[in-house]
């Protein structure tokens, strides 16, 4: 029994050890930056000689900042239409590629390429080829008679066209996210439904869909986690215009925390979004598990 | 009757085809049309209709691009990060993962909740406080006891390595790999007197190397294709990575083009190469990624 106890004694030891460089990393990078932020939204902290306590000053400021607000709508307005039409194409994608068909692999293999690249190569692409004189797309769109328009420069197509650039390079991944989850789903189920006669739409909707109910989850809640904080196209295509239709929270934040260097004023402005984030993905929680309950 | 089902199934055939062939070409024309570009003679460039091959082979556009901006030097940076990204996450991320999926001590679960439940904290929270840190280091970079009077370990690839080099995922991935591996080897192992460390090092480690694999490709890939982050740390134009310079080179340049495509070619060349060979770990990956929901 000594001995026992000596041997877990040792085990437990080495476990320690195991786990301390991650766990001290955790601390510093982690850990401290969480409570430091909530602390440095109290501040004045400009990174060169500031660091007072300010009180309420800087979440006050923000209730009245109009661009703040303006950046926040832009971006929610990017998410309501990304996050759907991405779950939608990616299991649309993802039901026709599960198909054993000969090609199928090639077809797979073509659509995951765009999420190997950067977003930084990726936007720089898409900002020539979205090029209003001498752009691919609006020269294919030519063919058709169509006058294209100022892709990137013009108001009503900017954010737009960030959604498209977005969703070109997210598809890929999330495609063979729900190929996995389809392979999971057990034949059985779909041998039973034939047999009680449930035609294709049938097995769609009472098997096929419930069963990627986990897999949804999971890539809408990533998906939503990244659209609220997108910055890299937006830094790329736009550059947040024009008229600051495109700018979104993170990138003011990049602004006036780095640029400007009101860090204070940031941490606060960064809270906020993570609050929103917060929100959103409890109202997708929301959403996943009710439909659980109506099915 | 059966020719009816004959007639179903070949529509059904060029439906699929047409859309698997469609949507694959849209996903793959931008590479396509931005290669063609980098490789174009000027004079083709802006030529209407549009020429979807090159009338010469020209390598100018790459000249150009590593002529007038160091990208050859931005590359090497940025492998260098990712590199040493690559090993920190590898080595830390195993270690852990091993001890919460095999060694029994008393914080085991608690703490690696903890670690789990941290990968939903947005990065942008981190992301003000984190260049805090970096900056008031202390005994770094000119830094007092206090974490005052220098730069701490802003401008440094230390900055960019340290805070992502035990991520969550890695350790996370880790351990549901050694958690599908049997514990009875370690059982005899001990019997014989192996020490824990030559446990893991010698039995265990060498039974992931599939799983080392696909992390380090996925560690890989995010080091090298990251931007804010790099770019809120590295102030110095020669510490730059391919990213920031790509980002500065088409900001720089707006209507070249050619030489800015050339860029953007090299800047995804690395992982499209990783790629080629290595596909398999990549889809493991991601499906991984998938299942753990």
């Amino acid at each position: 029994m000594a001995s026992m106890g000596k041997l877990y004694r040792h085990q437990a030891r080495t476990g320690y050890l195991f786990i301390t460089p991650t766990i001290l990393l955790f601390l510093i990078f982690t850990v401290i930056p969480v409570f430091m932020a909530f602390y440095l939204s109290f501040t004045n902290y400009d990174v060169l000689s500031r660091m007072d306590w300010v009180g309420l000053d800087n979440y006050q400021r923000l209730w009245k900042d109009t661009l703040y607000w303006k950046t926040f709508r832009n971006v929610s307005y990017y998410t309501v239409v990304f996050i759907p039409l991405n779950i939608i194409i990616s299991m649309g994608i993802a039901l026709l590629l599960n198909f054993r068909k000969t090609g199928v692999k090639l077809f797979r293999t073509m659509n995951y390429l765009p999420t190997l690249t950067s977003a930084v190569a990726a936007a720089t692409v898409w900002v020539w080829l979205l090029h209003p004189e001498f752009g691919l797309v609006n020269a294919l769109l030519g063919y058709l008679g169509i006058v294209g328009p100022a892709w990137l420069a013009q108001t009503e197509t900017a954010m737009f066209s960030i959604i498209l650039v977005t969703l070109w390079q997210s598809i890929g991944s999330n495609m063979i996210i729900y190929i996995a989850g389809l392979q999971g789903i057990p034949d059985y189920l779909y041998e039973s439904a034939k047999l009680d006669g449930a035609n294709a739409f049938h097995r769609f909707r009472y098997i096929t869909l419930p069963q990627l109910r986990p897999t949804t989850f999971l890539v809408s809640t990533m998906s939503i986690i990244g659209a609220l904080q997108l910055f890299d196209q937006a830094f790329v295509l736009t550059e947040g215009g024009p008229a600051n239709v495109t700018k979104t929270p993170v990138y003011l934040i990049y602004q006036q925390g780095f640029n400007q260097l009101q860090m204070g004023y940031a941490s606060a402005q960064a809270f906020i979004l993570a609050v929103a984030i917060l929100i959103f993905s409890f109202i997708n929680m929301r959403i996943n598990k009710s439909e659980e309950s109506v099915v | 009757m059966k020719r009816r089902f004959l007639t179903v199934r070949l529509l059904w055939n060029v439906l699929f085809y047409v859309l698997s062939i469609g949507i694959a070409v849209f996903m793959f024309l931008p590479f396509f049309w931005s290669l063609i570009t980098s490789f174009k003679p000027s004079e083709d460039i802006f030529s209407m209709p549009i020429r979807w091959l090159p009338s010469k082979i020209s390598l100018e556009h790459y000249r150009t691009a590593f002529t007038t901006v160091p990208f050859g030097l931005y590359f090497w940076n940025t492998l260098v990060l990712a590199v040493l990204g690559v090993i920190a996450n590898l080595f830390f991320g195993s270690l852990s993962g091993y001890a919460f999926a095999k060694l029994p001590f008393r914080l085991n679960k608690i703490l690696f909740l903890v670690l789990l439940s941290a990968m939903m904290i947005p990065g942008v929270v981190t992301l003000i406080p984190s260049f805090y840190v970096l900056k008031h280091f202390p005994f770094i970079g000119g830094n007092d006891w206090y974490g005052a009077g220098g730069n701490g370990l802003l401008n440094t690839i230390w900055g960019v390595v340290l805070p992502g080099a035990s991520g969550s995922f890695a350790v996370f991935f880790m351990r549901q790999f050694f958690l599908t591996l049997p514990s009875d080897m370690m059982e005899m192992a001990r019997l014989e007197g192996s020490s824990e460390f030559r446990i893991f090092r010698s039995i265990y480690l060498p039974l992931t190397k599939p799983a080392l694999a696909t992390l380090g490709i996925f560690t890989f890939q995010a080091g090298w294709n990251s931007f804010l982050w790099p770019m809120i740390v590295l102030n110095d134009p020669n510490k730059a990575t391919i990213q920031m310079g790509l980002q500065a080179f088409s900001y720089n340049h707006k209507t070249d083009f050619g030489p800015v495509m050339a860029g953007a070619m090299v800047a995804i060349l690395p992982i499209l190469i990783l790629f080629v060979f290595l596909q398999k770990y990549f889809v493991q990956g991601i499906a991984f990624s998938g299942v753990k929901g």
